[in-house]
């Protein structure tokens, strides 16, 4: 057991001749949050359906709670609350109901009427299931994951469907659930969502472990896995610095994503970008999108000064700068943003 | 989990099998309205020859009648609704739970008897008062034909979760009421396998419908006889649904 709730070795699936899951290493300790963030088809899913049981994998090793949750299912299923991407339920049943149902499947429920009003469904507590929106729907599903006070609670994607105040509303109810010790593995596309929430994120792209540790580290450019760097998925960044080698020294400097974000009132023209390329503290120059340009530099100090004389010169006023060390979303972007549709 | 909190996970999923089977308008129509309709109908409309025994149009009306109701619990109604479940993940997401696959089980066999218990009743209740005057009396008559009710039952509920655990919703729901009013028409339910062309009533004869509708009919219209062949043949119908039910069902 060794304070671990999930051990994944060499987890290995494939769907046809297509590998889904590619040898994936992955521990998540006890009471921590941990976030598997990746694109769409990233093998997220069926990562956590080999975890739940549901999928035999082709290769390696699963634990839960030092069980196997193929062998030893009814042994690891008291302990678990699930919220399943594809898991519907009757389209007859009133959420009171449901999670009135689920409660007794556990020897120590919450009180069912409490819970749905904690996920912001007291009003629709008698509303047909059919009759629920997108949203409710998940805040009922997440609300059937947690009712029996689960040691483990898997969560696929539990804020896909949901608007933003309502997704605030599940990161909270998210968080106060790690506070009382439950231990969490979600699934997500939204890297603002492993961000707000996760102790641990590991980025998953074509089945595959790109990056594994906390937010910030992540965001230092660390924790990247050393085999993505090796065999070279890690795909170059878009100014052509080899980070793909450099990743293997966590601390070499072109992986220290120090950056200038420079929002102007419209795009440049190709004259004044060439420039702005030019500045002596510039290393790299992204459009992050019309108007918006991220500078990458060694020496920040250094370009704030250049880039204030050279904003005075050309005569444009910017609508912000900020000085950063890049979000999650950079890290992600370069990881996976090529070809997989991020 | 403990027994206890089996049973409390058992009694929950009952209740809530009931509870949506009673909320199933469409359910209610072919598992109780259709057969209502078809044993008044028949018993009073003089469509079909008068029984050879002499006595009331409803005294071989209500036996196919009662078949009828067991064919429409298993296969129409816990078919679809166990289709639809499936494809919904409602069976994916109790599978996740910690409901034993056998308390699931439990609860499902639990609401069909009670459906069939009630439309048994209701049946017996408006044939009595067409002057249905079975063998051995209502009462009498009914006890005789539970086991054939039963076996009848596993067979008709093994072919319902057939379709329900292979084919896509919308397909059981086709071809579950498809299936039905083949059953309806051509297996002895309503029109006895006798007054069929032989073409038909011989391969219709080897299929559960008749073989239940013919055991019911043996058991409750006066001077009938069961046949041991045809329940012989019921019982090997069940088991092999059964093991092909089992053999094949796929809860995504």
């Amino acid at each position: 057991m060794n304070g671990d709730a999930i051990v994944l070795e060499r987890l290995t699936k494939r769907y046809g001749g297509e590998t889904v899951v590619d040898e994936l290493d992955l521990t998540v300790a006890n009471g921590e949050l941990f976030a598997l963030l990746g694109p769409n088809g990233a093998g997220k899913t069926t990562t956590v359906e080999i975890i739940e049981g549901y999928r035999r994998p082709d290769g390696g090793t699963v634990r839960v709670f030092g069980h196997d949750p193929r062998r030893e299912g009814g042994r690891i299923r008291p302990q678990l609350g699930l919220m399943l991407q594809s898991g519907g339920l009757y389209s007859q049943l009133r959420p009171i109901e449901a999670v009135e149902l689920f409660a007794a499947f556990y020897p120590d429920p919450l009180d069912p009427a409490q819970l749905l009003a904690q996920v912001g469904l007291a009003r629709a507590a008698r509303t047909r299931y059919r009759d629920l929106s997108g949203g409710e729907r998940q805040r009922l599903s997440l609300a059937l994951a947690i009712v029996g006070r689960p040691r483990l609670a898997i969560l696929d994607e539990p804020t896909g469907a949901m608007d933003a105040q309502a997704r605030r509303e599940t990161w909270r109810v998210l968080r106060e659930l790690r506070e009382r010790g439950t231990t969490i593995l979600l699934t997500t596309h939204l890297l603002d969502e492993a961000e707000a929430l996760a102790d641990r994120v590991a980025i998953l792209d074509r089945g595959r472990l790109v990056a594994l540790g906390t937010p910030a580290e992540l965001r230092r450019g660390l924790g990247l896995a050393p085999r993505a760097a090796h065999d070279g998925t890690v795909p170059a960044a878009p100014d052509g610095a080899p980070h793909g080698q450099a990743a293997t020294d966590p601390a070499a400097p072109a992986l220290d994503l120090r950056e200038v974000r420079l929002e102007l009132p419209g795009p440049l023209d190709a004259d004044r970008l060439a420039g702005l390329g030019r500045l002596g503290a510039v290393q790299a120059l992204r459009i992050d999108r019309p108007g918006v340009y991220v500078l990458r530099t060694p020496a920040t100090g250094e370009l704030l000064v250049e880039l204030s004389t050279w904003l005075l010169a050309v005569g444009i006023e910017p609508l912000a700068i900020r000085v950063g060390q890049g979000s999650l979303e950079d890290v992600f972007l370069r990881l996976v943003g090529e070809g997989s549709g991020a | 989990m403990t027994p206890a909190q089996a049973w409390r996970a058992f009694l929950a999923q009952a209740r809530v099998e009931l509870l949506l089977t009673a909320r199933r308008g469409e359910n209610l129509l072919v598992t109780l309205a259709i057969p209502l309709l078809l044993l008044v109908f028949f018993s009073t409309v003089p469509l079909l020859p008068p029984p050879s025994w002499g006595g009331r149009q409803v005294d071989q009306v209500a036996p196919g009648i009662l078949a009828l109701a067991i064919v429409s619990t298993g296969l129409v109604s816990l078919g679809i609704a166990t289709a639809f479940e499936r494809a919904y993940g409602v069976l994916k997401r109790l599978g996740g739970s910690p409901l034993p696959r056998s308390a699931l089980l439990a609860a499902k066999t639990l609401a069909v008897v009670a459906t069939e218990v009630v439309q048994v009743l209701l049946i017996a209740i408006v044939a009595a008062m067409l002057g249905w005057a079975p063998q051995g009396g209502i009462v009498g008559g009914i006890l005789g034909a539970l086991p054939w009710l039963l076996l009848g039952s596993i067979a008709f509920c093994a072919m319902g979760l057939l379709l329900a655990g292979a084919l896509r919703a919308e397909a059981v729901l086709a071809l579950a009421n498809g299936i039905y009013l083949v059953f309806l028409l051509l297996g002895g339910i309503i029109i006895p396998l006798d007054h069929l062309p032989l073409a038909v009533a011989i391969p219709a004869s080897f299929l559960p419908p008749a073989q239940l509708a013919g055991l019911l009919r043996g058991t409750l219209e006066p001077g009938g006889v069961v046949e041991p062949a045809q329940a012989a043949g019921l019982a090997a119908w069940a088991v092999a649904l059964v093991a092909a039910t089992l053999f094949t069902f796929r809860t995504e």
